[in-house]
């Protein structure tokens, strides 16, 4: 890659202030680095990984108002956790944390599950049981 | 408080750039690239089994601190490493090392390092960064792919030192005992790009060097029918993601061991070596446009099977260019 040709494609991930690094060749063919701020194929990836990351969020906040899982799947998601991360930040089997995501087994957890979970997601244990409408 | 003068350099990939950084502290002028050549870190590796947030992992690089090691040990850097049990333990620590002037690095994750942009910021968990001091409560960070020096509150740094999660960094921080200021390069080169040649063209694993190319070539071009159209998409994107996001200094380090290769060149006065920079450059375009096209696809979302075929087809001309580079430079005489 030359170094006219390291990609500027900006948007808004990279919110402004911060360039990657690339090694391009100039015009002798030395390598020399170039920052960048960004790449079109790029940003498609990740904002795609991010809409991924959005609707799964979205989902579970719907089944959690319907009442079919308790807020713990939600906040999951929305902190990008899967099951193996959550369970070893709450210090928990992975099958107890499936269990919790109940809403009949969420209802009667104690307060200090409840605090670790709250803690977890970096939340407090009453945003933890109301999830936003 | 102590206030050390810390000389921040800008690189592409936390863990060459960390060791670069480290090293010029102490009079040890190692350049991103020498550093990334000597410790081998050049590899790719295609593992549909270990799957991050359900997507099969893809990776243009060795394991996360694998350079780290061989640099100092073919260059003879004593370095003291430690892992913590309590992030009280790790933070008096850190302050102790802090106070006698010492930058000390430490494994991170980027989803608790707040100055990242919110964009970059999941669960990562080998990211390295620098501290070199504190003003006040926060300490002062270099992060290898800023491209200026940071702040970062006591907390969140403890946070991202004690994230959970594989590899959980449990607050592992090490810090140079002795430098020497003078070194031999030729030596550590050589060992360095045999190295690689061995991991590219020897490993008798499928998943693994150019023979991993060649095994996501080939799943790749099944992965609609397989998975269906969504999920092949975001397949595609984390390669996509693995190869050219922020750390690897464009096309999955191909450029980056150009670079050193060019470096090495130069110091060793090997035309050979010149050439073959030349040639990776070469392969590197060719990711470069594997990866805009595999952007397209993924832009598009259009299920149509040519379009994988097509991607597989270049994945497996990068495989067959850069099995000639690397088989070629097996062959230079060091």
């Amino acid at each position: 890659m030359k170094k006219e040709e390291v990609p500027q494609d900006g948007n808004n991930m990279h919110e402004g202030t911060f360039k990657q690094l690339f090694y391009a060749t100039d015009n002798e063919g030395k390598y020399v680095p170039v920052t960048s701020v960004g790449w079109e194929p790029e940003n498609v990836a990740m904002q795609q990984a991010w809409e991924e990351v959005h609707a799964r969020v979205e989902k579970a906040r719907q089944l959690v108002l319907s009442g079919e899982i308790s807020p713990i799947s939600y906040y999951m998601e929305k902190n990008i956790m899967d099951l193996a991360l959550l369970a070893s930040y709450v210090s928990k089997f992975q099958w107890q944390v499936k269990r919790h995501m109940k809403p009949a087994v969420f209802k009667n957890l104690s307060e200090r599950t409840l605090q670790r979970y709250a803690a977890a997601f970096k939340i407090t244990v009453d945003e933890l049981k109301h999830i936003k409408e | 408080m102590s206030d050390i003068q810390f000389s921040h350099v800008q690189t592409a990939h936390c863990e060459s750039g960390v060791i670069s950084n480290i090293f010029r502290h102490y009079g040890l002028h190692i350049s991103e690239p020498m550093a990334f050549g000597i410790g081998a870190g050049i590899f790719f590796g295609h593992l549909p089994f270990l799957k991050v947030n359900g997507v099969p992992g893809t990776t243009y690089r060795i394991w996360p601190g694998a350079i780290f090691q061989r640099v100092c040990k073919r260059l003879g850097v004593k370095m003291q490493s430690q892992n913590f049990s309590t992030p009280e333990k790790a933070m008096l620590e850190l302050d102790r090392i802090l106070e006698k002037g010492t930058p000390v690095g430490m494994l991170s994750s980027v989803y608790y390092l707040p100055y990242l942009p919110a964009a970059y910021r999941f669960h990562f968990n080998a990211h390295n960064i620098l501290a070199f001091g504190k003003s006040g409560d926060n300490y002062q960070i270099s992060d290898p792919v800023m491209d200026h020096i940071t702040e970062i509150d006591p907390k969140s740094l403890a946070e991202a030192r004690f994230a959970k999660g594989f590899p959980a960094p449990k607050g592992k921080m090490y810090y140079a005992l002795s430098v020497p200021e003078q070194v031999s390069l030729q030596k550590p080169i050589k060992e360095g790009i045999d190295q690689s040649c061995h991991y590219m063209l020897k490993l008798r694993l499928p998943m693994f060097g150019v023979s991993g190319i060649r095994y996501l070539a080939k799943r790749l071009k099944h992965y609609p029918e397989k998975v269906g159209e969504r999920k092949a998409v975001l397949y595609l994107g984390n390669i996509i993601r693995m190869q050219e996001e922020i750390g690897t200094g464009g096309a999955g380090f191909r450029f980056m061991y150009a670079a050193f290769l060019q470096e090495a060149a130069n110091l060793l006065q090997k035309e050979e070596l010149g050439v073959l920079s030349q040639d990776l450059t070469r392969v590197g375009d060719l990711w470069r446009n594997f990866a805009f096209n595999a952007g397209r696809v993924c832009k598009n979302r259009a299920v149509n099977n040519v379009s994988y075929g097509e991607l597989s087809e270049m994945l497996m001309q990068c495989a067959a260019e850069e099995e000639l580079v690397f088989k070629r430079l097996s062959k230079v005489k060091l």
